[in-house]
């Protein structure tokens, strides 16, 4: 019964909001000083174009963070997401090549569009894996996942033999240009990738705050028991998250293979890691239920312009682990704050 | 080594702990309002009252588990703050939980020893840890080996081994939540003997049971506890089983009187219904049989582990049943899904509302409207509108004091948090509703507004409402029926001009 309340702050001063301010701001805050940091240190920091090159990157672990997103609502975990992209980019690839049919005798080149809808489906499925192991079979999502991280990337290694497919350009003569549209092409000066993202953590956002599978996850991630006996179809919402996060990693591999215009199968190794830690640093809690698309966007960005700008300033690589490593530190330790005071 | 060498010293009867004005609050919740009792030496002091009257609090305090918010302990005269049940232990307090805290995997020698093994040089050393557990187990007079893993001992003789890890311990205080609820007519008896045994040696022994009669057999001192406040405190010669009662259940305080509201045909019945047990021998459920009419307020009376939270379970979806029929106005409805049950217009109230009826993360607006999400989706979305009328209405109908829906919830106190259960599932509109003890932890003057509330929505809407409670003074209030359940059967049926002595009689509770 330790839950029963703190009532809000009594007193209210005016110290006591700005702590709390910066507290539940504070993934928001973190990035508006990274910024101010790194502009000081370097003069090419601070400018539109590096912003936007930037963003592009961030769309990668952005697009695997919102995916991520969902299954720690749900009180769950998907190691799985960086091999999924790995596999999503090796099957976008693969396709690319073109698909021999031996019995028609016959090189089958499908369209781009084509290609995008079948890695999706590739992701969804993977998902969907989980999903049944964790909801039907009772097998811990950490374990069902990590599972998946070896198998996919095994697929992955096995079907290119370890090799790198590139030259995803296409040709005009088989009708399957504009894979590197995705990566390279911008739309009003955006790079596809960062709209991509925009759009998809809209449409996520949106869905979290305004529809009925929404109000499930979060029921069901912050008491599952409570949410099953309310009638909220509490399985379905389970597999739903892993299903979304295998695509949003599939769409994720598709953007970043498009950005390198080639596709190996060790693309985005330990990626769900920092996927992971997107989401922490913007402030969701591991047992479920609470977080949003925002904070973890936030999170997102936060990871992205440090890691940048120390590149930029001309830091270590060793050096970069380093600071990462100790702002998700940093983050878990400051939720534990805000969510510690209220008990569970 | 004699294990009790340090216990018997000072005379039978005198005063070894006492507890001084002691209170806890949880926020908004005074699950104790200041307690005083006294813990004599080599005598059972029993705690008597209802689920939620602050016996386990109070014991949780007494051991160390839980720090009081005000008030003292006081241990051979001098004041004492436990830092933790560890710290109680070293004093000479220990606990033997309800749910026993051993190691089913690990052998009775290692359960006894365990966190507190005899270290040498070279490690633990079992063979004398061996020799001390053969020497309890002969002062306990338990045949019991060593070195036999702990899940191959009955439910009895693991009571004992916890006891023998108590005494081991040195304890002069032994404080036992519920002994007997598991255990066989004979193994109480055991048990009984080797209470005995203790008092003999100058362990006082503070004892929890809802078996009214059985504690009256062992005890020397009563303490009567009643939300949160010590009603009543006697030495056994003066009082008698109704005199605990009385204490117990107080001056009738006014739960309210069944709502004359019209009958209509049966909405709700469970036919033959068996629920197996979770150990996987026997039943919870056993072959019960029972029906609500569309505007009548039933109650199921019974101890813990009586069935009626599996049966109620059952009826909602969670748990499978291996045969019989739940019926929704004469429709077997055995094969839908939770969620199925609720829009078909059966709906549960859980029993735990931490555990199962909400959700903490959420606010009050959202766990209320948790279960009707539906009613205010409009194609893809929800309103806000629509869903800010929908909590509104909740909350003016079932009264939550709260600032309003935006609120979190575990900023209301239980009583209320238990309205926004309640609230949720009538958001529903549903045509029955079962609720497994509503009135669990709640203090008194929100129970009555529960009850009022279960009348009115009987009265008005023609709802069909089951509930079950462990407190006998909470069947005689709104309930035209009362069905009493024992074992997984039902015992008796009673109207509602019943007395509190029969329907515990038919409950198996005080009478043989």
């Amino acid at each position: 019964m330790a839950d029963i309340s703190t009532s809000k702050p009594a007193g209210g001063g005016v110290n006591m909001n700005i702590g709390k301010i910066l507290l539940e701001g504070r993934a928001f805050f973190a990035l508006v000083a990274i910024i101010i940091v790194f502009s000081i240190l370097s003069p090419v920091y601070f400018s539109v174009g590096n912003f936007l090159i930037m963003s592009s990157h961030v769309a990668i672990f952005g697009l695997l963070a919102i995916g991520m997103l969902l299954v720690i609502l749900n009180g769950g975990i998907d190691l799985s997401v960086g091999s999924t992209l790995g596999l999503s980019g090796v099957i976008a690839g693969y396709l690319m090549q073109g698909v021999e049919i031996p019995s028609a005798g016959i090189i089958l080149y499908p369209p781009v569009w084509a290609v995008v809808v079948l890695t999706i489906c590739l992701g969804a499925f993977v998902g969907a894996i989980n999903g049944v192991l964790i909801a039907f079979f009772k097998v811990p999502a950490f374990v069902a996942t990590l599972g998946m991280l070896y198998v996919a990337r095994g697929v992955a290694l096995l079907m290119t033999n370890g090799l790198t497919y590139n030259n995803l350009g296409g040709s005009d003569a088989l009708g399957n240009t504009g894979f590197d549209w995705l990566g390279f092409n911008r739309i009003g000066g955006v790079p596809i990738g960062v709209i991509v993202l925009a759009i998809v953590a809209l449409v996520i956002g949106l869905v979290l705050a305004r529809t009925a599978f929404g109000r499930w996850l979060y029921a069901s991630g912050g008491n599952e028991r409570a949410a099953e006996l309310s009638g909220v179809p509490t399985r379905s919402v389970k597999i739903s998250v892993y299903v979304l996060s295998g695509i949003c990693a599939a769409i994720a591999g598709l953007v970043l293979s498009s950005q390198l215009t080639s596709a190996g199968p060790t693309a985005g190794t330990t990626y769900e890691l920092t996927a992971i830690a997107a989401v922490v640093i913007g402030g969701a809690a591991l047992t479920g239920g609470r977080g949003n698309v925002r904070g973890t966007m936030l999170g997102a960005f936060v990871i992205g312009f440090l890691s940048d700008g120390l590149v930029i300033i001309g830091v270590s690589a060793y050096w970069q682990t380093v600071f990462t490593g100790a702002v998700i530190v940093l983050a878990v330790l400051l939720n534990s704050l805000q969510y510690g005071s209220k008990g569970r | 080594m004699t294990v009790h060498q340090a216990i018997s010293t000072g005379t039978t009867g005198e005063v070894v702990m006492k507890a001084r004005d002691v209170a806890k609050h949880y926020g908004a919740v005074k699950a104790l309002k200041g307690v005083n009792f006294d813990i004599h030496r080599g005598q059972v002091t029993t705690l008597f009252g209802e689920n939620g009257a602050g016996k386990s609090t109070l014991m949780k305090i007494l051991s160390g588990i839980v720090t009081p918010t005000h008030g003292e302990i006081i241990l051979d005269g001098e004041p004492v703050t436990f830092h933790g049940a560890n710290d109680a232990l070293a004093r000479g307090v220990s606990i033997i939980h309800q749910e026993l805290a051993l190691a089913p995997n690990m052998n009775v020698r290692d359960n006894i020893f365990m966190g507190r093994e005899i270290r040498t040089a070279r490690g633990v050393n079992f063979a004398e840890e061996e020799r001390v557990t053969r020497e309890l187990m002969l002062e306990l007079e338990e045949d019991i080996d060593p070195l036999t893993p702990l899940e191959e001992l009955r439910l009895g003789q693991q009571q004992i081994v916890e006891i023998a890890r108590a005494l081991q311990a040195k304890s002069r205080i032994l404080i036992m939540d519920e002994p007997t609820s598991a255990l066989s007519a004979s193994e109480v008896e055991v048990l009984f003997k080797v209470i005995r045994d203790l008092k003999a040696k100058g362990v006082s022994i503070v004892y929890i049971s809802h078996h009214l009669e059985e504690a009256l057999e062992i005890t020397d001192h009563a303490v009567v506890l009643r939300d949160g406040e010590m009603t009543a405190y006697a030495p056994r010669a003066e009082i008698d089983l109704e005199w605990i009662v009385r204490n117990m259940v107080g001056e009738n305080f006014d739960l309210g009187s069944p709502p004359a509201s019209e009958m209509g045909a049966p909405a709700f019945s469970v036919e033959n219904l068996c629920v197996p047990d979770p150990s996987g021998h026997g039943l919870v459920v056993d072959h019960l049989s029972l029906e609500v009419k569309a505007g009548e307020i039933v109650c199921i009376y019974g101890l813990m582990g009586a069935g009626r939270t599996e049966m109620m379970e059952t009826a909602a979806g969670r748990l499978k049943s291996t045969g019989g029929a739940v019926k929704l106005h004469g429709q077997d409805i055995s094969g839908l899904s939770i969620a199925e049950r609720i829009n078909a217009g059966l709906v549960l109230v859980p029993e735990d509302r931490q555990k199962d009826g909400l959700v903490q993360t959420m606010t009050v607006g959202q766990n209320l409207s948790l279960a009707s999400i539906g009613a205010f989706t409009r194609g893809l979305f929800t309103s806000r509108k629509a869903e800010a009328k929908v909590v509104d209405d909740s909350i003016r109908e079932v009264t939550v004091k709260t600032d309003g829906g935006a609120a979190m919830i575990g900023s209301l106190s239980g009583g209320n948090q238990q309205k926004v259960v309640i609230g949720k599932m009538l958001a529903t509109q549903p045509e029955v509703i079962l609720l497994d003890e509503p009135s669990r932890g709640i203090d008194i003057g929100a129970k009555a507004e529960v009850f009022k509330l279960l009348a009115e929505t009987a009265k008005n809407r023609g709802l069909a409402v089951l509930y079950s409670t462990s407190e006998v003074g909470e069947c005689l209030s709104v309930a035209h029926r009362i069905i009493v359940m024992h074992r997984g059967r039902i015992s008796a049926e009673f109207d509602h001009t019943a007395t509190k002595e029969q329907i515990m009689a038919a409950s198996g509770e005080a009478v043989h």
